[in-house]
């Protein structure tokens, strides 16, 4: 008798736990899964995405932000005034801010992060951004004044930028690994190749947040986000890794599907040094291999809104230049023959986000059918970043450019996809200068045709965010204007 | 026991002896199947496995709603009425992601499958069993240690870890995929050549061949190598399936075989997300491994009843 008088104790307790979960206050925790780790946590020494998707608007705080929608709104500048000129920017900093490790907010620390990031020996991964800055003075304690060197129409839209986030001189060294900043969660933990912790920091200057532990876990492999997904051990996954499997999470009552918008513009990037990748002849029938409705519906189950030159087409100034580098494999053998092309074998290296690797598997076969074939590699995210991107020993890749307004980076001369144009260079510098809106949406036009009458890259297909959540979760942006899982408007319901 | 394996019995009747053991025969066949079918793939498949259409993707095999369609006289609800797909009757297995035909893709990864198993073999023969023999030949030497003691070292660490050892430094491929599982073929080769080796040289007919003055290199190619032989093919067919096995196994983590050459085991992991609304694109491939490995395994046993002239007399 005693054996199962004990098993009823057990059983009893049990129901007693469950039955009790209900009655207790809604969850303040929650796991976010994120597919990359971020390589370090400090947002001013890096270039990945992942810093930011960790440590942005909830660890660190800059002048201005971006909300869910992309719009630049206050952050650590309450206000702003712009001279006439459009030179001079005066922000009204808030009082009794404070970092993490205890030390006040004030101007003299907006000064050190923005001299910070445009010194000679800067590290900032984005330092063109600050290159119009003049001077910064603190005024007093809670205003400071920026000055430009011309009007820049994007300065607010750049200061929103996770690169531009106020830290302190007290622990600006030691971010990379303990990062300290204003926002309402600080830094706890962060156990390599498994996941960051964060938690509710008390003396949060603004709008208290529901939560009080996030952590962050990251999960690379889809197979792995989905189990961990349907094993509730994450809550959350903002961009989800299996859009195969999308259908039937979002029958599962336990969880739902937001399908939104990214920044990211998938491209197959092409390296345009290396002969005959040179001749625009050959890119050109590059492009009019790709399907990209096929490529889509193959690599990405239908999540994908197709594009024809780099910029997002939620953007009010995109123009669809798709029918520009239509599906018409008959031109693109003719115009391959043409620049004199026969036997062209390039190298595909691939990416592990299955866009890539499944991608890449379609964008062989639809290049193999015009007479190109691919050598395709998979590789690591670390060798991708060293072979493709830092020595640009490659033919063809497949990248999604997840940052807001990146066109830019077609003037780069030093970028991966060895593109050098005069022109471009002239029409972006123009732009610059131009601070009328309705110049800036002609110019942003003639950027965005420029690259696409040189078929630059191959444009494939703005990436979909397809966010998975507990069906409990309130407060998650749908979509992703900035690379960033904002946490700080999430909460439970119970 | 003092006659020879080979003299034991004439060497034209052992097909037939073999014939009789029921594991053999159905081994062979199930050999002969995927050998059939890899060698058809290089002259016919009924779709192309490098065209995708994206169109016809995630076909179902017809088999399958013919199974969701039976009605069972007795039971009230059709019980498998949720196995109902989409499925075309020219994909007879179905097709996967991509819309390729999932019938062309298991013939053409039987292909990839036994070229990187054979060729794997074959490394471990051509390297190994000299290396046995050497070994054998001059035993307790220096040189017998040091290939003795090499080999263990090889075989030390477990094959999937040379793989990934192998490509972390020249890059994922099919030719890496077989130096790594050819690497690991040699010490078995080397250890089974050298232990049955080392007990014919102490036959009174190697004895023979030394008094007549014949040389190691020669007694071990013309007496030691012939008798041995029936050793050989029986781990042969063993180490087959083993690379078979490792090839899917190294192509299921990406190492081996690289897009777009199917292969069975890259075929799994794409299948892995898929396999609650696709269950046809793993089972198929998991199928065929599972398959070709049980075929070669019977029929190593089975070879090895016939050979082993110690298994067959206890038999009969």
């Amino acid at each position: 008798m005693r054996k199962p008088s004990y098993l009823a104790l057990v059983g009893t307790a049990l129901l007693l736990a469950t039955s009790l979960t209900p009655a207790m206050a809604a969850q303040t925790d929650i796991t976010v899964g994120m597919v990359l780790e971020p390589p370090n946590l400090d947002p001013t020494a890096g270039a990945a995405a992942a810093i930011d998707e960790v440590v942005y608007a909830n660890v660190f705080e800059g002048l201005t932000r971006f909300n869910s929608s992309g719009e630049v709104i206050p952050a650590l500048a309450q206000s702003w005034d712009i001279s006439e000129d459009g030179l001079v920017y005066t922000f009204n900093l808030p009082s009794g801010v404070t970092f993490h490790d205890g030390t006040t907010f004030d101007a003299e620390d907006v000064k050190f992060s923005l001299d910070r990031a445009r010194a000679e020996d800067s590290t900032n991964a984005k330092k063109n951004i600050f290159e119009g800055i003049d001077t910064v003075e603190a005024l007093d304690a809670n205003t400071v004044r920026i000055t430009l060197t011309k009007p820049d129409g994007l300065f607010l839209f750049q200061m929103a930028k996770g690169d531009a986030v106020i830290v302190a001189p007290e622990s600006a060294a030691d971010n990379a690994t303990n990062p300290i900043g204003t926002g309402p969660f600080k830094f706890d933990d962060w156990v390599q190749g498994d996941r960051v912790e964060l938690s509710k920091y008390e003396g949060y200057w603004g709008n208290p947040v529901a939560l009080e532990q996030v952590t962050f876990e990251f999960i690379a492999d889809p197979t792995a986000a989905f189990a961990a997904m349907m094993a509730e051990d994450v809550d959350t996954f903002p961009n989800f890794p299996a859009p195969e499997t999308l259908a039937q999470l979002d029958a599962d009552p336990r969880f739902s599907v937001v399908v939104g918008a990214t920044e990211g513009e998938t491209i197959l990037s092409t390296n345009n040094a290396n002969p005959p990748l040179d001749d625009v002849r050959v890119r050109e029938a590059i492009a009019h291999a790709i399907d990209r409705q096929a490529i889509i519906d193959g690599a990405m189950f239908g999540y994908g809104t197709p594009i024809g030159t780099h910029f997002n087409p939620s953007n009010p100034n995109y123009i669809d230049l798709t029918g520009q580098s239509d599906y018409d494999p008959d031109k693109s053998r003719a115009l391959l023959a043409e620049a004199g092309i026969t036997d062209l074998t390039l190298r595909l290296k691939l990416p592990p986000p299955s866009y890539a690797r499944r991608g890449g598997e379609v964008i062989a076969a639809q290049l193999r059918a015009v007479g190109i074939e691919t050598e395709v590699t998979n590789v690591e995210w670390a060798q991708w970043l060293d072979e493709v991107y830092k020595q640009r020993d490659y033919d063809l890749t497949i990248v999604s450019h997840t940052e807001p307004f990146d066109i830019g980076i077609y003037v780069r001369d030093d970028y991966y996809f060895n593109y050098s144009s005069d022109e471009m260079v002239a029409i972006m510098n123009e732009l610059n200068d131009t601070t009328d809106p309705a110049a800036r949406t002609l110019l942003i036009h003639k950027a965005q045709q420029h690259i696409a009458d040189e078929y630059v890259n191959g444009y494939l297909f703005q990436l979909a965010k397809t966010g998975v959540a507990n069906s409990k979760i309130n407060g998650l942006w749908e979509n992703s204007p900035t690379q960033a899982n904002d946490m700080t408007g999430v909460s439970w319901s119970d | 026991m003092v006659d020879l394996v080979t003299n034991d019995e004439p060497r034209d009747n052992l097909f037939l002896v073999a014939l009789k053991s029921p594991s053999f025969v159905i081994g062979l066949v199930l050999t002969l199947m995927f050998s059939i079918g890899a060698v058809v793939s290089f002259f016919w498949t009924p779709f192309d496995v490098a065209v995708l259409d994206i169109l016809n993707r995630l076909k179902c095999p017809p088999a399958q709603n013919w199974v969701a369609s039976l009605q069972i006289p007795s039971a009230e609800n059709n019980w498998f009425a949720s196995w109902a797909c989409q499925s075309a009757p020219e994909y007879l297995f179905g097709t996967d992601h991509f819309g390729r035909d999932m019938f062309s893709m298991i013939l053409v990864g039987a292909r990839t499958s036994i070229a990187v198993a054979f060729i794997a073999v074959g490394i471990g023969i051509g390297v190994g069993v000299p290396l046995g023999l050497a070994a054998a030949a001059k035993t307790g030497s220096i040189i017998d240690e040091l290939i003795m003691r090499s080999n263990d070292l090889v075989l030390a660490f477990p094959a999937l870890l040379i793989a990934i050892l192998i490509t972390a430094v020249y890059g994922a491929s099919a030719t890496n995929a077989i130096i790594a599982i050819g690497i690991f073929n040699i010490p078995v080769f080397a250890r089974l050549t050298r232990g049955a080796a080392l007990s014919l040289w102490t036959r009174e007919f190697v004895l023979a061949a030394r008094v007549a003055g014949k040389g190691p290199v020669l007694i071990s190619i013309e007496h030691i190598l012939p008798n041995i032989m029936n050793l050989l093919i029986v781990q042969s067919t063993i180490q087959f399936s083993l690379g078979i096995l490792a090839e899917a196994g190294l192509s299921y983590v990406g190492l081996g075989v690289q897009p777009p050459i199917p292969s069975w085991g890259r075929m799994l992991a794409d299948a892995q997300t898929m396999i609650s609304f696709a269950p046809h694109m793993a089972l198929l491939p998991g199928i065929a491994i599972i398959l070709t490995v049980l075929g070669l395994n019977l029929m190593g046993d089975g070879l090895r009843d016939v050979f082993d002239p110690k298994l067959r007399r206890s038999r009969t």
